[in-house]
């Protein structure tokens, strides 16, 4: 994969009447990466995706699409991005097929393969039977994607989403998941999200967003292995005392669960399992179940968002 | 680009029923008061007896219809214009416009354009039947040119004023009252300082300024003022659609 960077956003910060709604947000984004979004409600996802899209002015700061000054550059840089905001912009009274050819002539694609990009459009997004049909007569979920088929008409760099799953049936959400991922071979993604486990499924890249400030950057990868954490859980019938647990090598912390299982942890990279199993078959202790304790990533997440409020 | 985006706004226009309604509308007043004028001139002129005391026919029609114009489009353009941004605001489709390669004067300008544009069909509409009266009289064509240059300015105007007051609100419904109510000051305010002639605030009058066209006079000055009132308008709704990306 080409490294060039697709997306700079160095030092962005945004203040609404004193608050800072977004503070000092840098990041940057590669060709073909998926970069998902998490955070609360209010915690600036969507004014930051504003600023991204040159919808809202930073404070301070800038950003930068394939090298591009949004600032100084407006026009050049905005031809690069296709952005879905949070309500899908849409003409209600026009059909789909006027619609998205009017994004298409706004995007700037050359008048003769307009009619091409609008059919490429809609069969990406499953709209091929509803060219003819008025957008106010469509539903929700179908909005939505006429919503995304605007966004990437013109076969953008940089696909901004902002949460284009909301309001979908659970077959429209793997199609759409399908097809964010098909972008992101070749176009950059940035979606955000409330759905942990779609981050897991789409994105190369997680960053975690908390009253405005950038508490957790990284790839999906460190975010699983944070998930795993260092901890077993053993189910033990007739327990030991924890101090016999804790002479076990790696053995560095006993707690016992509500559910009559015990939490075991252990030292970073060295599970004691193959060791408790030995112990427990020497010490007869009735072991019915071993494995490893994951956290959810909601845990990981609430973590991340509660420490910093912390 | 100010050209597509001149174009959206007329699709929008025809796509919904408005377009359609306002049009046929104001042919129908216009072709009502043009027939009442038609009639109303055979009756006036067979009791003038003396030529001097005669009207010729393009002026006697003309004006029947081109002041009833000046006054229904009073009403019209706010019609009009009162969706043109704020709708697209309450509907959050502005976003759609701000996130394509567009700069906010291609913005603005195109939308003034579009409007423009539908107006002038109802013009070309309105300047056609009147020519028509050329086909069984002599007609004085510079006349009728210049009201419909004179109105065409006036309602473009009227226009920069709407979208204006369009974007400073998000009810399309206040818009379109706030745009009536100023219109309506503008176009009288000559009548408050009629006891002075010379104030400068009677100068502001756009019914001042209409009023040399509808004799069928070419003022440099009026068409001067016509042009700095739309500039006027169109670079305030360019700085307050600026104020939204900025402060938000």
């Amino acid at each position: 994969m080409t490294d060039i960077i697709t997306v700079e956003a160095t030092d962005l910060t945004r203040i609404y009447g004193g608050r800072e709604a977004v503070s000092h947000v840098s990041f940057s984004l590669k060709k073909g990466e998926v970069l998902g979004f998490l955070g609360p409600n209010g915690a600036g996802k969507s004014t930051t995706m504003k600023m991204l899209t040159g919808n809202l002015a930073p404070s301070t700061g800038t950003v930068k699409i394939c090298g591009i000054d949004m600032l100084e550059n407006p026009k050049e840089a905005k031809a690069l991005i296709g952005f879905l905001p949070e309500q899908p912009p849409l003409y209600r009274e026009l059909t789909v097929n006027e619609f998205l050819t009017i994004a298409a002539r706004l995007h700037r694609v050359s008048s003769g393969h307009i009619k091409a990009a609008v059919e490429r459009a809609k069969e990406r997004c499953g709209l091929t039977e509803m060219g003819k049909r008025l957008i106010e007569n469509l539903s929700k979920g179908y909005q939505q994607r006429v919503g995304i088929a605007q966004a990437i008409i013109h076969n953008p760099m940089v696909v901004i989403l902002d949460e284009p799953t909301v309001g979908l049936d659970p077959i429209q959400i793997r199609d759409i998941r399908a097809l964010i991922k098909e972008l992101g071979g070749e176009h950059s993604v940035i979606l955000s999200t409330h759905i942990l486990p779609e981050v897991e499924m789409v994105c190369d890249h997680v960053q975690i967003i908390h009253k405005g400030q950038l508490v957790f950057n990284g790839s999906i990868d460190v975010l699983k292995q944070q998930r795993k954490g260092n901890r077993l859980l053993l189910g033990l019938g007739q327990a030991p005392a924890q101090e016999q647990l804790l002479q076990i090598t790696g053995v560095e912390r006993v707690e016992s669960l509500d559910n009559g299982l015990l939490r075991i942890h252990h030292t970073a990279g060295q599970s004691p399992a193959q060791r408790l199993v030995e112990a427990a078959v020497a010490g007869q202790w009735g072991m019915y179940q071993i494995s490893p304790d994951q956290t959810t990533l909601e845990e990981v997440f609430v973590q991340l968002t509660f420490q910093e409020a912390a | 680009m100010i050209i597509n985006i001149a174009r959206k706004e007329l699709k929008s226009l025809f796509a919904s029923p408005m377009g359609w309604v306002v049009l046929a509308l104001l042919q129908f007043v216009f072709g009502t008061f043009f027939l009442i004028g038609m009639d109303q001139y055979f009756q006036t002129m067979s009791g003038m007896i003396r030529p001097e005391e005669r009207l010729g026919v393009t002026q006697f029609v003309g004006q029947n219809v081109f002041s009833i114009a000046s006054f229904v489009m009073l009403f019209a353009v706010p019609l009009l214009s009162m969706r043109l941004i704020s709708d697209e605001r309450r509907q959050q489709t502005l976003t759609f416009l701000f996130s394509a390669p567009l700069s906010l004067t291609d913005i603005v300008v195109g939308k003034f354009l579009g409007l423009v544009s539908f107006l002038s069909i109802v013009l070309l509409f309105m300047g056609a039947m009147l020519m028509s009266l050329g086909l069984w009289s002599e007609i004085d064509y510079g006349y009728i040119l210049a009201n419909i240059l004179g109105l065409w300015l006036l309602v473009a105007s009227f226009s920069a004023l709407g979208i204006y007051v369009s974007s400073l609100t998000h009810q399309p419904v206040v818009a379109g009252i706030i745009t009536f109510v100023l219109l309506f000051a503008l176009l009288i305010l000559d009548r408050f300082f009629a006891g002075d002639p010379s104030s400068t605030i009677n100068y502001l009058s756009l019914m001042r300024h209409f009023e040399a066209f509808s004799r069928g006079l070419l003022d440099t000055r009026d068409l001067v003022y016509f042009f700095l009132f739309i500039v006027t308008f169109l670079t305030l709704t360019v700085r307050r659609l600026d104020a939204d990306r900025l402060r938000g």
